[in-house]
């Protein structure tokens, strides 16, 4: 999947995630959460699967994270694609 | 039945924990069209991650003669969720969603929200195999006669008795539209009582909070679940005999006697009100 302009999804609400996405060269992933000491390592982790997942390699991907589960992250990173690919 | 906003994670990871039989993750009036996208995904992503326990998973899709339902309903089709709930249902429109859910066990339960679906509700409800049940959604069926919705109801009476009729000539459930003052819970007392009066079998509504009342109006008394039990007690043992009347308490019970005290052990085992045997 080719990245050709910037992507949004997710909002600000408690366990959403907000996540915008944009052209780069490389992966470059920028995080934030209320809780990144605990959690940090597995939003990246979730993340980094569903680009793998929708074999994408350019990307810069900024996520303000509200306490989102797996779930949701994926979800919101999938729509910000699908959104930035179109 | 609980209506819950599709792209609303927080209400999502809560959905079965609110107390209601049924619940709709809805994709359609609750998501807003820029949204619809990203809804599907949730809702999708959702099923996969959460297992819903003891709730009947409802996923209201969009129309399918939208650019979004028939999308929403080949997203759905192989997750996790017993039924499709059908708006703006008509036998057309029913037909194409049996014909998209072949090769699945998932139920459809048609929304009569418009004039033509409300005069052609047998027709509707009989297209396919898979409908067992039907809900009434008063809010665009009023709107679409053009007419003003009040929380009494009369405009949405005959159309209540009209969905009543259909669902029990086809022995399927009938839920009632949801009443949509949220903060008026002696409003949504009556309207459930006017609901279960004319033979409803369920109501849906938008806030948990009126999950309670919407139980304690649809659940059979101890009296009655007691009765019910001797009832199918005395039954047995008038049918070991080959005794197909028999009497209690010096009245006779007869077919639809039964049937009622069958309903009413059924209703008290959903509603957790009688142990499972």
């Amino acid at each position: 999947m080719d990245i050709i302009k910037t992507g949004k999804a997710g909002t600000f609400e408690s366990n959403d995630i907000y996540v915008v996405i944009a052209p780069n060269q490389g992966i470059k992933i920028e995080i934030e959460s209320p809780v990144m000491a605990q959690f940090g390592d597995r939003i990246r982790e979730v993340i980094e699967e569903t680009l793998q997942t929708n074999n994408v390699k350019n990307i810069y991907v900024k996520a303000q994270d509200k306490g989102a589960l797996d779930f949701t992250i994926r979800a919101r990173v999938e729509t910000a694609l699908n959104r930035a690919a179109k | 039945m609980l209506f819950m906003p599709g792209n609303n994670p927080a209400m999502l990871i809560n959905a079965d924990v609110l107390g209601a039989d049924s619940i709709i993750l809805d994709l359609e009036d609750a998501v807003s069209i820029d949204e619809k996208d990203s809804a599907r995904i949730l809702v999708r992503e959702a099923l996969k991650f959460l297992s819903y326990k003891g709730v009947e998973t409802v996923v209201r899709i969009n129309p399918l003669d939208t650019e979004f339902g028939i999308e929403d309903l080949e997203e759905m089709k192989y997750l996790k969720i017993d039924t499709i709930l059908l708006p703006k249902a008509d036998e057309e429109e029913v037909k194409l969603a049996d014909k998209l859910l072949a090769g699945t066990d998932k139920k459809i339960m048609p929304l009569i929200e418009t004039s033509i679906g409300l005069e052609r509700i047998y027709e509707t409800l009989s297209a396919s195999k898979r409908v067992d049940g039907v809900l009434l959604g008063g809010e665009d069926l009023t709107c679409d006669m053009g007419i003003k919705r009040t929380k009494e109801g009369k405009e949405i009476y005959y159309a209540r008795c009209r969905v009543v009729a259909a669902a029990k000539a086809l022995k399927i459930s009938a839920v009632d539209t949801p009443f949509t003052d949220t903060d008026d819970y002696e409003g949504l007392k009556k309207d459930t009582i006017n609901a279960k009066e004319i033979g409803m079998t369920g109501k849906a509504v938008i806030n948990p909070r009126g999950i309670e009342i919407v139980h304690s109006i649809f659940s059979p008394s101890l009296d009655e679940i007691e009765k019910a039990k001797r009832i199918m007690t005395e039954y047995e043992k008038a049918a070991a005999k080959g005794l197909g009347v028999f009497s209690l308490d010096g009245k006779m019970v007869d077919a639809p006697i039964l049937n009622r005290a069958k309903k009413t052990i059924t209703t008290a085992k959903v509603l957790g009100l009688l142990k499972e045997e």
